[in-house]
């Protein structure tokens, strides 16, 4: 007679592999995770809790960002509303160094402790540089202590060193979805080339911001191919957006995440990296309202943006704080690791 | 002077014609204004943390009506 193997529970076993060890679940398991049915949320939400505070602990970075190009990106991301090449409402626009000092004034008293500057582009032209230079100069003049990052595309090596220069201590770059996912969602760039410019930022010592977005028609296994993925690369932090279907973009018609499965989403990212700052990004107020949001933060979430995004509106950054005083969960001080 | 609302700032069709409960919805929560609602021009929007403003080349600008900082 031949017994059947015994059915280990994913949760039991990740209990024991990320809450005790902090070792991430592999590809199979993470999959394993993201089809639990919906009765094993809950325990699913406070492990991914638990884990967070095991390896990151209380504290959640706060942080603001701002457009200072908008639109009339040459690239052909369908979920991007500031493509050139889709018929979206959204038109060009530069912002200029006031206005951007302004926008980091208004991000400093929100209480966050980081600032990206973001560029709708394929990657920076001389100007765009010389324009971030000067603003990170206009900031610092202005006496201001926040954490600056930016978000300006895929770069080159001389890019990367040129920003190491300017005091930029983190950069953003998404995959944005699994390496077999990305040719249904991007035409005009690579993931390898996404990859590339990574490692470069890693490499030249900024820390590596790198997410992506839930909803863009990938299935549970490439979720969880893209939490592995992403794992591999070991960014100091993980955007997580839910995808908001825009106007003119080829994903206008498709559906929002729903709240149910996109916290799992969040709990399996977390249990996929028990150390890195997991964040809400864009899309949260869609897909979860205010309700979610919380459960999201008592679910593996640690950091968040609040305020307005690039494009779109965010709710109020002092419900976000009100929050959060509300969780006891205090606010990321500047310069702490978490 | 009192501005005319002849268009959806949302989806930039005449307010009159049509549903705009979508749209509407949108512009409650995520959405910054990005047609002209005199002209349906498409505005230069720009959003930063605490608010938009909003540009039409011929009726000028609008901005958010929270805007702090
Ligand atoms: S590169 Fe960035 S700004 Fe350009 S279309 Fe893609 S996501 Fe949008
Ligand atoms: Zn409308
Ligand atoms: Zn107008």
């Amino acid at each position: 007679m031949t017994v059947a193997p015994e059915q280990v529970d994913v949760l039991a076993t990740a209990r024991e592999q990320v809450l005790e060890r902090g070792e991430g679940l592999t590809e199979s398991q993470i999959l394993e995770v993201l089809e639990l049915p919906e009765d094993r949320l809950e325990e699913l939400l406070e492990l991914a809790h638990d884990v967070r505070m095991r390896w990151c602990g209380p504290a959640v970075e706060v942080e603001g960002i701002v457009s200072v190009k908008t639109g009339g990106c040459p690239e052909d991301c369908h979920f991007c509303s500031q493509s050139g090449l889709f018929p979206t409402p959204v038109r060009a626009a530069w912002l200029d160094i006031p206005g951007l000092v302004k926008a980091c004034e208004q991000t400093v008293a929100s209480g966050a402790t980081e600032f990206c500057i973001v560029a709708a582009v394929r990657g920076p032209d001389k100007r765009l540089l010389s324009q971030v230079r000067a603003g990170i100069k206009a900031i610092r003049d202005a006496g201001m202590d926040i954490n600056i990052a930016t978000s300006l595309g895929m770069l080159t090596q001389d890019q990367v060193d040129e920003l190491v220069d300017m005091g930029c201590h983190r950069y953003n770059h998404n995959l944005e979805t699994a390496k077999s996912h990305f040719p249904n969602v991007v035409t005009t760039h690579s993931w390898e080339e996404r990859w590339s410019t990574l490692t470069m930022v890693r490499d030249a010592g900024m820390e590596v911001c790198c997410g992506g977005i839930i909803g863009m028609g990938e299935t549970l296994a490439q979720r969880a191919e893209f939490a592995t993925q992403l794992a591999s690369l070991n960014p100091h932090e993980v955007p997580m957006n839910f995808l908001t279907p825009n106007p003119g973009t080829p994903y206008e018609n498709y559906p929002v995440v729903e709240g149910a499965e996109a916290l799992k989403t969040v709990a399996a990212f977390r249990l996929a990296m028990p150390k890195t700052m997991l964040r809400f990004a864009g899309g949260r107020e869609l897909t979860f309202g205010d309700l979610g949001t919380k459960q999201g933060m008592l679910g593996g979430i640690n950091a968040i943006i609040v305020g307005n995004y690039l494009t779109n509106l965010g709710r109020p950054a002092s419900q976000d704080l009100d929050m959060l005083t509300e969780l006891s969960m205090p606010i990321k001080a500047l310069n702490e690791t978490l | 002077m009192t501005m005319t609302v002849a268009f959806c700032s949302w989806c930039g069709k005449s307010s009159a014609e049509g549903s705009h409960s979508v749209c509407t919805q949108r512009l409650s929560m995520i959405d910054p204004p990005r047609y002209c609602p005199e002209c349906a021009r498409r505005m230069v929007v720009q959003v930063s943390p605490a608010g938009w403003t909003a540009k039409c080349s011929r009726h000028g600008e609008t901005t958010s009506p929270a805007i702090t900082g």
